[in-house]
């Protein structure tokens, strides 16, 4: 890991650089905020009391997390928006989530692989984001690695207690496991502001940690009696706002608070 | 489907330095899911520093139709509490 170097504090007088990290901010936080919302659906639906809580937990985590994200987009910004507007009042194309968050909770099986394919990345990125040498950023890093970790030893858990499970379990879960996987490699897309922000030591490099992150999930779904799947090509778009046809749906519902009674606070 | 899967009684302990006491019961298919299930349940608002979990099933309760010949001998036995000794003074917190 690269040692910690402090941001050069005319970094932020360049307005390209400045658009540059928001940019790169908005393809971290729209992840937390668009899983959250999909965890959200969730709240009363779990199938027993335990993992319905569970996942409402993780679901408010990630909001947590999201909110510090958007506050710190909003102060760059500087243009008196809030981060009420980042989170509600963009259009579709402006999100910057991964297309991996927008799936649906299919059942049971298929929330939890997404949420351990997330998990696993997450975790690796807030670690490495404890070297950031934006302040904030290191702060907001050391903020969420325990949640973080939390988050990945239950979706862990419970994907080996799926796989290894009943027949009907494994079954579902090596479903959920084919289908979600090409949706995996996008999370290590690097664009053109993410690009800016590792060159100035803002971003850590997440192309470096893909082999190591696919050695971890395949340690766990072998550990799961699962198989890795293997896929000709990975699926993209969401990061550069191509989404994928439920992201419509879910701003719909998102949004339609803010829209109807604009100005409400959360 | 929660009819098959095993109950577990889950005791916190809310700080360093105080017992684990009995906060009430959950389901899960194994001690580790059980420690889980109870962090989330259970201590979401900041109750405890440390779990246990026991399956419900190990726990060998009295019958409550013995508690006549169990407790109610003790009901007038008031000279088993220490309250009539004389405690000096310089004694405090007794």
């Amino acid at each position: 890991m690269k040692p910690i170097r402090e941001l050069n504090p005319q970094f932020l007088e360049s307005k390209e650089n400045k658009q540059h990290l928001i940019d790169y901010l908005l393809g971290v936080a729209d992840n937390y905020l668009i899983l959250a919302q999909r965890l959200g659906e969730l709240c009363g639906h779990g199938p027993n009391l335990e993992p319905d809580i569970a996942i409402t937990n993780i679901s408010l985590d990630l909001l947590g997390q999201v909110r510090s994200f958007y506050q710190y987009i909003s102060q760059i910004k500087g243009d008196g928006s809030t981060e009420d507007d980042i989170a509600f009042l963009r259009k579709e194309r402006e999100y910057r989530s991964v297309l991996l968050v927008q799936q649906p909770n299919t059942d049971f099986a298929y929330v939890i692989a997404r949420q351990f394919f997330f998990d696993v990345f997450n975790k690796m990125f807030l670690n490495a984001l404890q070297q950031s040498a934006d302040e904030t950023l290191r702060a907001l890093a050391f903020k969420g690695i325990k949640e973080a970790s939390y988050h990945e030893r239950f979706s862990g858990d419970w994907l080996k207690r799926l796989g290894d499970g009943t027949e009907e379990s494994h079954d579902k879960a090596q479903k959920a496991v084919n289908d979600l996987w090409v949706f995996t490699d996008e999370l290590f897309q690097v664009n053109e502001s993410d690009s800016a922000m590792i060159d100035a030591g803002v971003a850590p490099d997440m192309l470096q940690l893909r082999e190591y992150y696919y050695e971890k999930v395949e340690n766990l779904l072998t550990e799961a009696t699962l198989e890795v799947p293997e896929v000709p090509y990975f699926q993209k778009g969401g990061k550069n706002g191509l989404h994928s046809e439920y992201m419509g749906y879910i701003l719909a519902e998102m949004q339609y608070m803010q829209r109807t009674y604009p100005n409400s606070k959360w | 489907m929660s009819k098959e899967i095993p109950l577990w009684e889950v005791f916190i302990r809310s700080k360093n330095g105080l017992e684990h006491r009995h906060c009430g019961s959950l389901h899960a298919e194994d001690a580790e899911m059980a420690l889980n299930n109870a962090r989330d349940v259970y201590t979401r608002r900041n109750e405890g520093v440390s779990i246990w979990v026991v399956e419900s099933k190990h726990i060998t309760a009295s019958n409550p139709q013995d508690s006549g010949e169990l407790f109610e001998p003790a009901a007038d036995k008031v000279y088993r509490h220490p309250t009539f000794y004389e405690l000096p003074d310089e004694l405090k917190h007794m």
